[in-house]
């Protein structure tokens, strides 16, 4: 009778295993991942400050990347100051404190929301069609045709994206930044009546270097990283049509995850000087 | 020996558990073409991308134009290439740019050349394919055909030594084929360039080769021309025949 109890189901040791061999593919997957990645990024810093320089190439993608984005950004940032302001009046006034509200209002903007939310978009967008455009290039032999005439593909295409990528979207959050304003002027006379001078005094009166500047800094990050996503998953996308679609799917998913933990570091980073 | 412009030796190459090539030796001589034909899978395109260092082969030689390809730096490595063209399969024309700007695109390195000459080096090459019309379109207004000749185009401009055609017909219509592989052999007529041109189409191999290779599991299986090889008794050789 004891011999019973030790008996063991044999089907349920290989699902063990096998749950536990997934669970260490999925790690080494990702490993191998963050290696491949790394590399990648040392390689665009290699290349990036040795010529040839493509100025002509980065001068059109920053205008495809940065002009072609401010729509969405514009229109975006907007409904994000009208909204937040709105939102905002109630609590506010519970505590009497409605002439706050453009303050509070261009803080948050200013500091948090403007920033990840344009990042965000911008990763949908810019990202994604990072993604996919290197991944068709690759997959239609554009690349490889690249190298063979003698041009290093990795210089013309990749260095030239994320170079405009990390440029572009501190400009578009400033862009974003000011409408997302502009926006939170119309919310705050929704309701109210306040003069464009008062407001801008009381935004103006709020804000100091110390909200800007931290956050202008970690846009930079936030495009590099969009720029380097979305050309490491083109870059090494699969052949096959069905691999752009994963290129341009993957990018969007990794670059805003990014943005989010790049955030995380800077918001730590900040309390930790100020 | 002079006239030697392509010597392969032993080319081995393997992707994991995958041996695609074993063992491809030939030669190509000057002005001539040679058609290798294989079935789909058999390493074709793996063969020519190892002569232009796209792919890097586990063992053996490869000599063009006299240089040990294994010798080369990057930049002796891209001095090579400018005279050795290559015709994708899928022609490869840059999505984003117009085909003027394809046409442009080898030329870039050589800061020397006035706009004026390399207007007529495009317009020329673009001639040299009949499809001067063509010049400001976009690659995607462009029907099947008509890439492919851009395309060759584009691999012409530079006046190469060696062309390399992957699948140059594959995926057209016969008579598109057809005025295709007779293209491949007016140019090399107007500049005396050796080719390799991969395929499965026999039209094309009947109308283009000087000599025909085909290769069955990663080796040389036969190596003649086109009368000698059709002959051959072997069936499956007489198969890609029928
Ligand atoms: N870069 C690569 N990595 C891994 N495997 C490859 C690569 N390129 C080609 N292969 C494999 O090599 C084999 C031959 O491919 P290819 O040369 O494209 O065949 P074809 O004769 O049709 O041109 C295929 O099985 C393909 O999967
Ligand atoms: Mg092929």
């Amino acid at each position: 009778m004891s011999n019973e109890s030790v008996i063991i189901n044999p089907e349920i040791i290989e699902k063990k295993i096998s749950s536990l061999n997934s669970f260490q593919k999925g790690l080494t997957d990702f490993f191998e991942e963050v290696s491949a990645l790394t590399h990648f990024t040392i390689h665009f810093f290699k290349e990036v400050f040795l010529p040839p320089y493509e100025w002509k190439e980065f001068l059109k993608q920053s205008f495809l990347i940065g002009y072609k984005s401010m729509p969405l950004v514009g229109i975006t940032g907007f409904i994000m100051g009208l909204v937040l302001t709105i939102q905002a009046r109630p609590t506010m006034s519970t505590f009497g404190a409605e002439s706050w509200i453009p303050a509070m209002v261009a803080v948050s903007i200013v500091r948090e929301i403007g920033p990840v939310i344009t990042a965000l978009i911008f990763a949908g967008k810019v990202g994604s069609g990072i993604g996919a455009e290197l991944a068709s290039m690759k997959v239609t032999e554009q690349i490889d045709a690249m190298e063979v005439s003698g041009t290093n593909p990795f210089n013309y295409i990749v260095v030239t994206r994320i170079a405009a990528a990390t440029i572009m979207l501190p400009l578009l959050v400033i862009i974003g930044d000011a409408i997302g304003l502009c926006g939170s002027y119309l919310g705050v006379n929704i309701q109210g009546d306040v003069s464009f001078h008062l407001f801008f005094l009381q935004v103006f009166g709020k804000l100091d270097f110390s909200d800007v500047m931290p956050a202008v800094i970690k846009t930079f990050f936030f495009g590099f990283a969009v720029g380097l996503i979305g050309c490491y998953k083109g870059y090494n996308a699969n052949k096959g049509t069905e691999g752009v679609g994963k290129a341009a799917n993957a990018a969007v998913v990794f670059a805003s995850l990014l943005v989010f933990i790049i955030d995380m570091i800077a918001v730590q980073l900040t309390s930790l000087f100020n | 020996m002079e006239n030697i412009v392509v010597e392969i030796e032993h080319l081995k190459k393997y992707f994991g558990n995958n041996k695609v090539l074993e063992d491809i030796s030939f030669k190509l001589e000057k002005g001539k073409n040679l058609v290798v034909l294989g079935k789909s899978g058999s390493g074709k395109s793996v063969l020519i991308k190892c002569l232009v260092g796209l792919i890097k082969p586990d063992a053996g030689k490869i000599i063009l134009l006299g240089k040990n390809i294994a010798d080369l730096d990057e930049k002796g490595m891209n001095e090579l290439r400018k005279k050795i063209g290559f015709l994708f399969q899928s022609a490869a024309l840059y999505d984003s740019m117009t085909v003027r700007e394809n046409l442009e695109f080898p030329l870039r390195d050589n800061k020397e050349l006035k706009k004026v000459e390399r207007e007529n080096l495009v317009k020329e090459a673009l001639k040299n394919v009949g499809l001067e019309e063509v010049i400001d379109e976009m690659p995607s207004e462009l029907s099947g055909g008509m890439r492919k000749r851009v395309g060759l185009a584009r691999t012409i401009i530079l006046k190469p030594e060696i062309i390399l055609y992957d699948e140059p017909t594959t995926g057209l219509d016969p008579i598109t084929s057809k005025e295709i592989s007779q293209l491949i052999l007016a140019i090399q007529k107007k500049f005396n360039t050796a080719a390799i041109i991969i395929t499965h189409d026999i039209e094309c191999a009947r109308i283009t080769a000087n000599s025909l290779m085909i290769i069955k599991d990663g080796k040389s299986a036969i190596e003649g021309s086109f009368e000698e090889v059709s002959q051959s008794k072997d069936k499956w050789i007489h198969s890609f025949f029928e």
